[in-house]
């Protein structure tokens, strides 16, 4: 008979579990994205995947000769994650430089899964960002599945502010940009898609909301005060809530379980760092967008708020 | 629905109430009986009688072997055949006195009918002195004898008396079932505490899955003349009968780290208990049974009971009365399947506190492959106490001891939650509680010096 | 040339002028006054930190040792007999010998012998293991095979052995720092004087269970039964609670208890040759006869 310590019975709940509703979440704004962006995106997805998924198996087995780890599902999600952070036009071999940054410097270096600093899909691609600007802003919208001519080309609606300023901008965000925003990375066509996935987490109790609803709330009133302060030189709140990842970032890329605090205070203050330093970029960096860089400075801070932030202790003060 | 329970963490394992339909069945005795002198919380009891000695239903046959401990009664009638160390559920030794059953014969001066007795003794001094000489301890599972918690220490005064029915295990239904066909005695043996307590307020908390306990309370109240008793649905949520989580919820305070529950004036006490109280005091009759419920997920539907068993039966005699180990059983447990502890050694002998056989299959309690701790926080989300179970870990594999009691380590109380949660299948409590005995040790030690 | 360049080089040289003079000075006055045998003493040790000798490192023994009037209570078990002459020509003390001492693992209920009655599934710790029950076969003394000996061991001298479940003592790597001794929660390792070229003689169980209940549970379990005290002719041997026990310092390593051990649980190690059963027996046998022959004559006279 087995012998073991209490408890006897376990949550039918499992990392594998886990990462698979992850999936599951990603798979309306995946879906979307093959709809709009065609053959071009579902090749740059299995590329993605599947380097992500060989290259930590391979790691596994011929670097550090442990079992290996992709049976928890893992490497898919940042698969999926990289390929919904690129543009639609990145060349392939791109796509596989990017995956070989995620997967073994930004998660394999650090012990695998559970270990790393950085959330590994952010760090690909903004290694690719830095070294490839020109894939990485080449905002061609190639031949979809969905007639798109309504779409722009060369460049995203946070890449036109200057263009155009500030007021010009504003008007282009609209209602239908919540569900169908082209220009941008292949992952944010839609709004409505990536929000439908978020609820699926929540509703399974795979993540909770704080994390996600801080940076929206941060977001949406830095916008506010500078835009009413002066609307010819800051867009407005919605206008940045809808452009530039902010949704896919906080949705899927903040929550990610290792690279974010552990407690429901410290994941507040986390998403308002990401806010924060997501429109101080926006307003006064040199980069259009900034969402990545956001989520990685403050990936850093995530020690420091784990020490400093804790649950209430029962019978404590 | 009812909202009222703890504030912070818990988990919501599936109930599975399973034998929830089926009356107490009585055991028939078996030819020979061990009793345990380690059947309470404390020191173990001392062995009054000799190999050979002729001894009859509820006569005492040891007495306390400390301040913490409780007298032990012949669970039948027949002759002592030895006294000697024998193999508990963990397989560990632990002195038993071996009685060859002879038959039933009762001693003198115990109420064997079943009329209830609902006049409550004036003296609160008499009620002590008979809980105490019968032998009752706490049923709910830590077995602390229950004289000494009823008697708080002085300067300390209790204000509300919380009659534990919530149940919160799984599986478990021999709380249920006594609640509902001994739902008087239960009562009167809650009047009866709240006598010895000074006329406190007195709650009985249920869990809300168990809604024909509660009716068949409510009744059973209107029906008697005691003041001060009422019935309070509780939300289903375990551990939402662990002592500390009980007092959250009936009472909103907190129990401080290393502090007794009568220091917020509460005194928990099992409904079980109350009964034994009930048959202490109103009957006489010591506490030499017990309900336990054999069940379990691989136990077809007409094979699951709810048993009247004496102290002393060997678990496998209830086993084989019970029709043996089912197919499939590939753990057996003792308690429920979140607090029980494994049966290493079903040849060990039930004990006051035995309140179930329960078979769980391979598929349902064999423990996932352990890998990388994700950092998803679902232990610290759980722990009813507001730790953190993956730092504890981490600190107790480095083995940094200040750490751990900064981190409030002994203030865990073992339920379980951190490890049913975790998706990485890390042995956390294992580890934890480890962690506890070490740090209690410092603790202890460095009080000593002071 | 070009002032920037000037100033550049004048400001960094200027800082770090200033910033040298800001580190002599300090560490001018915070400079701690040490014996200098101290730091003597810890260059001769071997530097492990493994706490074999009861002090917190090799700077807390030799701090201590300085301090102390003698050696009585100082040994490094790690460098042995070697090191501590190197330590007790430096502080000018006696030298205070000791024999070398070895880990010695007192349970040989391997996989084969005891059968299996249950199968754990918790966490891979001897201590978490022991906490719970008794273990996973009928003998509530033995192994539990965990290993967290192995894991107490900072010489890598013990391992698991797959085939018995039991761990095995490299004596070559092995120092005597007594880790394992505190990690076994069933007390099952010993240090034992390492022997006369490595030879010695131990019970290698802890069963103290009465002898049909320790035989059931493991068929290499010492059963009590007292054969070896009767056998040894050295007074080495004593019975205690069902189970034998060797003084190192008397046993004369003869192997006669070793050969008559009805279920094997005395070991020899490291002797040259083979036990040599049935000669031991008839030496003993023969003895046996000439004493209850001398007896008889004594009663004849």
């Amino acid at each position: 008979m087995i012998v073991s310590p209490n408890p006897h019975i376990h949550a039918s709940v499992s990392t594998r579990s886990l990462m698979l509703d992850v999936i599951i979440a990603l798979c309306p704004a995946v879906i979307v994205s093959f709809l709009y962006y065609g053959l071009s995106e579902i090749a740059i997805m299995a590329v993605s995947v599947a380097s992500c998924v060989v290259l930590e198996w391979a790691i596994t087995k011929y670097m550090l000769k442990r079992p290996s780890t992709t049976g928890d599902l893992s490497a898919i999600v940042t698969g999926i994650l990289l390929a919904m952070n690129l543009p639609p036009t990145c060349p392939l071999w791109v796509v596989f430089i990017g995956a070989l940054v995620a997967i073994a410097v930004a998660k394999m270096t650090f012990g695998g899964i559970g270990q790393n600093i950085f959330n590994p899909a952010i760090t690909g691609r903004v290694f690719l960002l830095v070294s490839f600007p020109t894939f990485m802003t080449d905002w061609t919208v190639p031949a979809g599945f969905i007639s798109n001519v309504d779409a722009f080309s060369g460049a995203t609606l946070l890449g036109q502010v200057p263009v155009l300023g500030a007021l010009e901008a504003d008007k282009l965000v609209g209602l239908q940009t919540f569900f169908r925003n082209i220009g941008g990375s292949a992952g944010e066509i839609s709004a409505l898609a990536l929000l439908v996935g978020w609820v699926y987490l929540l509703v399974r109790k795979v993540i909770k909301p704080w994390i996600t609803l801080s940076i929206f709330a941060t977001v949406a009133v830095i916008a506010a005060v500078f835009h009413l302060c002066d609307p010819a030189q800051f867009t407005g709140p919605l206008f940045n809530l809808l452009t530039g990842g902010v949704i896919l970032g906080a949705c899927f890329m903040a929550t990610d379980y290792v690279t974010s605090p552990m407690s429901t205070w410290g994941g507040v203050i986390y998403g308002f760092g990401i806010g924060f330093i997501v429109m101080m970029i926006r307003y006064f960096g040199s980069y259009p967008e900034g969402m990545s860089f956001a989520i990685l400075l403050m990936n850093m801070a995530v020690p420091l708020i784990d020490m400093k932030f804790h649950q209430r202790k029962y019978g404590r003060k | 629905m009812s909202k009222i329970t703890f504030a912070i963490g818990g988990v919501h394992p599936d109930d599975a109430k399973l034998s929830r339909g089926c009356a107490i069945e009585v055991l028939p005795l078996p030819e020979t009986l061990y009793v345990s002198m380690a059947q309470h919380l404390g020191a173990p009891a001392k062995p009054i009688v000799a190999v050979g000695d002729k001894v009859r239903t509820g006569q005492v046959i040891a007495e306390p072997g400390g301040f913490i401990s409780a007298f032990v009664h012949s669970p039948a009638s027949g002759t002592v055949k030895s006294i000697s160390p024998r193999k508990d559920l963990a397989g560990n030794n632990v002195t038993h006195i071996e009685i060859a059953v002879e038959g039933d014969e009762w001693v003198d001066g115990v109420d064997l009918s079943n009329t209830l007795v609902t006049d409550i003794p004036d003296d609160r001094q008499f009620i002590l002195d008979r809980i105490k000489a019968c032998g009752v301890v706490g049923l709910g599972g830590a077995t602390f004898p229950t004289h000494v918690k009823l008697n708080p220490a002085p300067g300390s005064k209790a204000e509300c008396l919380i009659l534990n029915g919530a149940e919160c295990e799984p599986y478990l239904t021999s709380d249920f079932r006594i609640m509902l066909e001994r739902t008087k005695e239960i009562i009167v043996g809650a009047a009866l505490m709240q006598k010895v307590l000074g006329d406190v307020r007195t709650v009985i908390g249920i869990e809300e899955n168990k809604p024909e306990a509660i009716e068949a309370m409510r009744k059973a109240l209107a029906e008697l003349p005691y003041k001060g008793i009422e019935v309070l649905p509780l939300k289903k949520k375990y551990p939402q009968g662990g002592e500390k989580q009980l007092i959250q919820a009936v009472m909103h305070r907190e129990v401080a780290s290393g502090g007794l529950p009568i220091s917020v004036g509460a005194v928990v006490q099992n409904v079980a208990t109350s009964l034994a109280v009930y048959e202490a005091v109103q009957k006489n009759k010591p506490l030499i049974t017990n309900v336990l419920t054999v069940t379990g997920n691989c136990l077809p539907t007409e094979r699951q009971h709810n048993y009247l068993f004496r102290i002393g039966m060997p678990l496998s005699y209830i086993i084989s009365v019970a029709g043996g180990v089912p197919e499939g059983a590939a753990k057996l447990v003792s308690g429920g399947p979140m607090m029980g502890r494994a049966i290493a050694n079903p040849d060990a002998a039930t004990v006051k506190g035995s309140s179930s056989i329960l078979y769980l299959s391979e598929s349902s309690t064999r423990r996932g492959t352990e890998s990388m701790c994700i950092r998803c926080g679902r232990c610290a989300q759980a722990c009813p106490m507001g730790l953190e179970p993956f730092l504890l870990r981490r600190l107790y594999a480095a083995g940094d001891l200040a750490a751990l009691e900064a981190n409030a380590v002994q203030d865990c109380i073992e339920c379980g939650c951190c490890l049913y949660s975790c998706p990485a299948y890390i042995p956390l409590l294992d580890h934890i509680r480890q962690a506890k005995v070490q740090v209690m040790g410092v603790i202890r030690a460095r009080n000593a010096k002071k | 040339m070009n002032p920037i360049l000037i100033w550049t080089v004048v400001i960094l040289a200027g800082l770090g002028l200033v910033l040298a003079l800001v580190l002599f000075f300090i560490a001018e006055r915070f400079k701690v006054e040490e014996d200098p045998r101290i730091e003597q003493i810890e260059k001769t040790l071997p530097g492990a930190n493994c706490g074999g000798c009861g002090y917190a490192g090799c700077h807390a023994f030799a701090d201590s040792a300085v301090k102390a009037s003698d050696l009585s209570a100082h040994f490094c078990p790690v460098g042995g007999n070697d090191v501590m002459k190197k330590v007790s020509a430096i502080l000018g003390y006696a030298m205070v010998e000791k024999a070398p001492q070895i880990a010695v693992v007192r349970c040989n209920g391997t996989c084969a012998v005891r059968p299996r009655i249950n199968d754990y599934d918790g966490a891979e710790s001897c201590r978490v293991k022991a906490a719970l029950y008794s273990g996973d076969t009928g003998c509530a003394f033995g192994c539990l095979g965990c290993g967290d000996c192995v894991r107490a061991c900072e010489f890598g001298a013990l391992s698991m052995d797959p085939a018995t479940g039991l761990p095995v003592v490299d004596q070559e790597k092995c120092v005597a720092c007594g880790k394992c001794v505190k990690a076994c929660p069933k007390t099952l390792i010993e240090l034992r004087a390492k022997g006369p070229r490595g030879m010695r003689e131990f019970v290698s169980c802890r069963n103290t269970d009465k002898g049909p209940a320790a035989k059931k549970a493991c068929a290499n379990a010492c059963i009590g039964c007292g054969i070896c005290v009767k056998t040894c002719t050295h007074d080495a041997i004593t019975l205690e609670n069902n189970l034998a026990y060797i003084d190192f310092a008397k046993c004369k390593l003869c192997r006669e208890c070793e050969a008559m051990c009805p279920t094997g649980a005395i070991h020899g190690v490291n002797f040259p040759k083979p036990l040599d059963k049935a000669g031991i027996k008839e030496r003993i046998a023969k003895r046996n006869a000439q004493a209850v022959a001398d007896k008889k004559e004594v009663n004849n006279e």
